[in-house]
């Protein structure tokens, strides 16, 4: 199956629900949204939706690498974490990515590691940098920040030069040091 | 030789016995005149060197310095050129890299330090015998460099003292040799703390 047969047919498949609910196909999920970016399928999806969504990526249309999953923080949006999931079919080689919004006081969504073994270490490092919780990925434990450290340096709200030292640092040598 | 020189007083065999206490004989000693290579004119033969002992064991440690290299980063590409053959730090008695901090007495750190290293490279310093002397090789060891957010040690003389910047990103061969040199002058210019009154 070609690049563009597959697209075309994932963008039917994954129609988004209209207002009125009556979308043309069954969708699998809640797709609030369709398109192609740059020749790679963009789906932006509730997440409820993500793991059977994903399930069927993986068993139906053969997308069997987990890329990537990271997060894109927008401050003033009212759902302001953005997580971004990258899948990839090597028989195909097509790229499909997933979006969905979580709000900041509830930035949780469901861990794929069922699936696919190697999302732990990505979910990981996600949760150390914007603080999302991946519900069923029991250890989220620091892999690139250390124990003790406060906060989530790739959110926007973070100083950007704050540090957190796990050495005590020397008094100033020089006058010429900040 | 470069740098201060070695204050040495070649005195000769026929000073040397007259002058007595506080001469140190380096190569030779009163009555080897036969030593002398023949061609070679006896005032010419070092028989017998004055020098202050400070002196001596600072010219003695700055030839003979073992780094150990604490490389992290991008900087390694140039630390490789600069104890390779075209560069040769050896000249300057600096080539042999201990891979254990208890035999090294210099502290090359070669690039980044991040927040997780930074008890790693503590422990490395505490670790090493005195004399010690640390090197930070390349801006991001000096200052942080580009790197000021929440990862990196914004220089490591935040938690450990250093006697030579190299800076640059990264610096040239040219500057490292330099900052040896500097370094090594350092060195013969510094008290030695086993110079006491019973050396």
């Amino acid at each position: 199956m070609g690049t563009e047969a597959l697209l075309e047919r994932l963008h039917a498949q994954y129609a988004p629900v209209t207002a009125d609910g009556d979308s043309a196909e069954a969708p699998v999920g809640a797709v609030r949204s369709r398109g192609v970016s740059h020749g790679v399928l963009v789906l932006e999806l509730d997440r409820e939706a993500l793991l059977d969504t994903v399930r069927a990526l993986r068993d139906q249309h053969g997308f069997d690498l987990f890329l990537d999953v990271t997060a894109v923080d927008w401050p003033d949006a009212p759902l302001r974490f953005e997580v971004v999931w990258h899948f990839y079919s090597t028989a195909d080689k097509v790229r499909v990515r997933l979006k969905t919004r979580v709000a900041a006081d509830d930035a949780e969504v469901d861990s794929l590691t069922s699936l696919y073994g190697s999302a732990g270490y990505m979910e990981r490092e996600c949760h150390d940098m914007y603080g999302i919780r991946f519900r069923g990925n029991d250890d989220l434990r620091p892999i690139l920040l250390y124990e003790g450290f406060r906060g989530h340096p790739l959110r926007k709200d973070y100083p950007k030069q704050k540090e957190q030292p796990l050495v005590p640092y020397r008094p100033p040598q020089s006058a010429l040091v900040r | 030789m470069y740098g201060k020189r070695l204050p040495i007083l070649d005195m000769g065999p026929g000073l040397a016995g007259a002058t007595g206490v506080g001469s140190l004989p380096l190569g030779g000693g009163a009555g080897s005149a036969s030593l002398a290579r023949p061609g070679q004119s006896k005032a010419a033969s070092f028989e017998f060197l004055t020098t202050r002992k400070d002196e001596l064991v600072g010219w003695a440690r700055k030839f003979s310095l073992f780094p150990y290299p604490f490389v992290t980063a991008c900087c390694a590409m140039e630390f490789m050129a600069v104890s390779a053959s075209h560069y040769d730090t050896d000249r300057f008695g600096a080539a042999l890299p201990r891979f254990s901090p208890r035999q090294a007495d210099l502290l090359m750190v070669v690039g980044t330090v991040t927040q997780k290293q930074a008890p790693i490279l503590l422990k490395v310093y505490e670790q090493m015998c005195e004399p010690k002397w640390v090197m930070a090789f390349g801006v991001c060891a000096s200052t942080g460099g580009f790197y000021q957010n929440y990862a990196s040690l914004p220089g490591i003389d935040r938690i450990i003292p250093v006697d030579i910047y190299v800076p640059g990103c990264p610096p040239r061969p040219e500057m490292v040799i330099d900052g040896i040199m500097r370094l090594q002058e350092k060195i013969a210019a510094s008290p030695h703390p086993i110079i006491n009154e019973r050396f």
